[in-house]
């Protein structure tokens, strides 16, 4: 029903594709495509044909002056080296600027985004164009250009909405990523830093040496690896099992004093998690408080300390309850509202039938809610794969290891990332690196989130 | 018989509520202990760092006064004004850009809508920070690296321009909200942009509270693009980096202490700020699960 209700308010509003409009146009339709906004200027709508004009006539001189060398330069990545040259005149070697490979990249791609929204414009002017010529051959009034304006408010309404925040995803994310990608398949890393250096496009060997058996980073990246998928697992259900619990434990109908405990496990969400982070590394530190405390009972003797985050298999477990220290009051708060939603009567009928509580957790009270927080718990995973900021101020990604290449063993993926960009400037694995999380998170979440309700039925509730 | 039967029920019950009673405390005890760990050696007189016990010998309120005097390399309150600055600029034009995207997406029927809901999706899947060399190199080109405030008008860029790709939550709310009173308002001639102003943003105002608060949190939290962007330049820190330059190998011996008090100066405004809005915190997410 909702399916069906969809497929007929997604049609297109005005139907008309490019095709189309360029076949089936006469010559002055078909001549907008080499003279923007001809159909427009020729048919009254002065303005709006000015506005077509002026951008083709902006991008033809920024590809004049600008775009070709840009797009060459993409090509070769840069040919002239910078150079020492003595300069007989003045007595001394002076530097001869020569190419940049990073910027040559950068402008190539900016070039390649900027040809496309030209494209863009170009069909737009088509379009135009072949809706102004049918209007005449139908004896349509023409809008004017303050019709144009006005409709921007409602029937173009999403084109008004949507252009700042594209603007600002298109030169922030979309931009950056495609940069970014590029670099994969190039050797920009620690010995290859424009502009001292040029790098150059090496297809997939990077690909080649993060896969390659017995390789440094291979050896690197598989540990890594599993220890993410291994921290994310547990990160991910450690909280929502025992937050469900502890929610449940708070309102059950004899607890009292609900609003005191809650207050207690909100408190921790509130404190800045870098606070709390920063401080439980403190805490867990060998001259820390809790060897301190250990030592004070006795449990431990006065020579020695517990390695909480310098043993890396001890590091590892530390890591992972204080995350749950983090997380369980998050989940805690918002499933209290969904866990007063299951029905009563299910619980009821389970009493009758003799079920326990542990019983009853299992077959009602966790089947019911991974039903309805199925898309919540996918946004954790991936949160959680990502989970820069536990791993980087608790240990920073430390005890390090001399098997690895630059990364220590608690590194996740994206903290080695985060050092081989930052610390060691080897760009090119750092964004392979990049590609990989991706392509786990991107099979994972589509394949699940497709079938989530929300995703399926979004009118459900409308 | 029967009697006998709820007596030893109670009893029970009793027990049980008991043991529930006594876990709770050792657990929100276990909650609780960090915190006032922060709080005890904010007022801590030692200076230093790791002492051999707990509670300090003596309290003071110098590491405070501290804080908001030293005028030398850490300037705390200048960094406080900062993150508000950019909290306050990045948090208003993230949520105009997460609602307007939000409402088109939920309510508005075009061509591109799913294309683009799918593309949103796909680049949410990338480590935010793995494009942040390029983002680094676009902001230098546009100029603004050269001036201490303009990187933090960059810093505001950087924080609210990717923000409306996180439009679900928001979209999954105005999916819960009923067509009908659109419909009887475009019979009464509105437009669509009468509509979004008039009618779903003054319906959305949980959802509202919740996309202001989350993007007003960020910037007192992220460490890793402010990091980037900030570089050395201490003066126009914010309060995350800050705070965590306090406890870099240089400065640990002396500001320890401070270090404490300025995480339990940050921390009462935003608890505040969090306990206040709670209830439309939950409610907003809740909206988003339902079905």
């Amino acid at each position: 029903m909702a399916g069906k209700k969809q497929k007929i308010s997604d049609k297109p509003v005005h139907g008309i594709g490019f095709g189309t409009a360029f076949k089936s146009g006469n010559a002055i339709t078909k001549l907008s495509a080499v003279v923007f906004g001809l159909g427009n200027i020729l048919h009254k709508q002065i303005i709006r044909g000015f506005i077509y004009l002026a951008l083709e006539v902006a991008y033809l001189y920024y590809m004049l002056s600008f775009g070709t060398k840009a797009i060459q330069n993409l090509i070769t990545l840069g040919t002239k080296t910078q150079e020492e040259v003595f300069n007989e005149a003045k007595q001394i070697y002076e530097y001869v600027v020569g190419d940049n490979s990073m910027l040559c990249l950068l402008y190539g791609v900016i070039t390649i985004f900027v040809t496309l929204l030209f494209i863009a414009i170009l069909t737009s002017s088509v379009k135009s164009a072949y809706e102004t010529q049918k209007r005449m051959e139908e004896g349509k009034p023409i809008p004017r250009f303050i019709d144009d304006l006005r409709s921007l408010g409602h029937e173009k309404l999403h084109n008004s909405l949507l252009l700042f925040p594209i603007v600002g995803v298109i030169c922030f994310t979309i931009i950056p990523l495609v940069f970014n990608i590029l670099i994969a398949f190039t050797n920009y890393d620690k010995d290859h830093q424009p502009p001292g250096n040029l790098f150059d496009w090496v297809g997939f060997d990077n690909f080649v040496a993060m896969f390659k058996t017995g390789g440094i980073l291979a050896k690197t990246f598989w540990p890594i690896f599993e220890w993410t998928i291994i921290w994310a697992i547990f990160a991910t259900f450690s909280c929502y099992i025992l937050g469900m619990l502890l929610a449940l434990v708070i309102n059950r109908e004899g607890t009292r004093y609900k609003g005191f405990w809650r207050f207690i496990f909100v408190l921790s969400i509130a404190v800045p998690q870098f606070v709390s982070l920063l401080t439980m590394s403190t805490i867990f530190n060998a001259s820390g408080p809790l060897n301190v405390i250990l030592k004070d009972m006795g449990i431990i003797s006065a020579g020695t300390t517990i390695p909480f985050l310098t043993n890396p298999t001890l590091a590892k477990v530390t890591i992972i309850l204080v995350n749950i220290w983090i997380g369980v009051p998050y989940t805690m708060l918002s499933t209290t509202g969904i866990l007063s939603n299951i029905p009563k009567d299910l619980y009821e009928a389970a009493k009758v039938d003799g079920a326990n509580a542990i019983v009853t957790f299992f077959k009602i009270t966790l089947p019911y809610m991974l039903f309805v927080t199925t898309p919540s718990l996918i946004t954790a995973f991936v949160g959680n794969i990502n989970n820069f900021n536990v791993i980087f101020l608790l240990t920073g990604g430390g005890p390090a290891s001399i098997e690895y290449y630059n990364a220590g063993k608690t590194d996740l993926l994206v903290t080695w990332l985060y050092k081989l960009t930052l610390t060691n400037k080897d760009y090119n694995i750092g964004a392979v690196i990049g590609i990989i999380i991706f392509v786990i998170l991107a099979t994972l979440s589509l394949l699940t989130y497709r079938h989530t309700g929300s995703y399926k039925d979004e009118e459900a509730f409308q | 018989m029967k009697t006998k039967k709820n007596s030893s029920g109670s009893t029970k019950r009793f027990i049980t509520n008991s043991i529930v009673h006594i876990g709770l405390a050792i657990v929100g005890f276990i909650w609780i202990l960090p915190i006032a760990f922060v709080i005890l050696t904010s007022l801590r007189k030692e200076t230093g760092t790791y002492k051999s016990y707990i509670l300090p010998q003596a309290f003071t309120l110098h590491n405070y006064a501290n804080l908001f005097a030293d005028h030398g390399t850490l300037n705390f309150s200048r960094w406080f004004f900062n993150t508000l600055g950019v909290a306050i600029a990045s948090c208003l034009l993230s949520a105009f850009f997460v609602l307007c995207v939000a409402y088109v997406m939920s309510r508005l029927r075009f061509r591109m809508r799913k294309k683009l809901m799918n593309i949103a999706l796909i680049l949410g899947m990338f480590p935010s920070f793995m494009s942040m060399i390029a983002v680094y190199y676009i902001l230098k080109g546009l100029g603004f690296l050269e001036a201490g405030q303009l990187k933090l008008v960059a810093l505001v860029l950087v924080y609210s321009a990717g923000s409306s790709l996180g439009f679900y939550i928001a979209k999954g709310f105005f999916d819960t909200l009923p067509k009908t009173i659109d419909e009887a308002a475009y019979i009464d001639g509105a437009t669509k942009w009468d509509v979004f102003r008039r009618i779903t943003i003054p319906l959305s105002k949980p959802i509202i509270v919740n996309t202001l608060i989350t993007s007003f949190m960020g910037p007192w939290v992220d460490y890793i693009f402010a990091k980037v962007i900030l570089g050395q330049d201490r003066d126009y820190y914010t309060i995350a980096i800050g705070l965590w330059t306090m406890l870099q190998k240089e400065f640990i011996q002396y500001y320890y202490t401070t270090f404490f008090a300025g995480c339990v100066i940050i921390s009462i405004p935003i608890t505040i700020l969090f306990l206040f809005t709670q209830r439309f915190y939950v409610e907003g997410v809740s909206g988003a699960v339902k079905g």
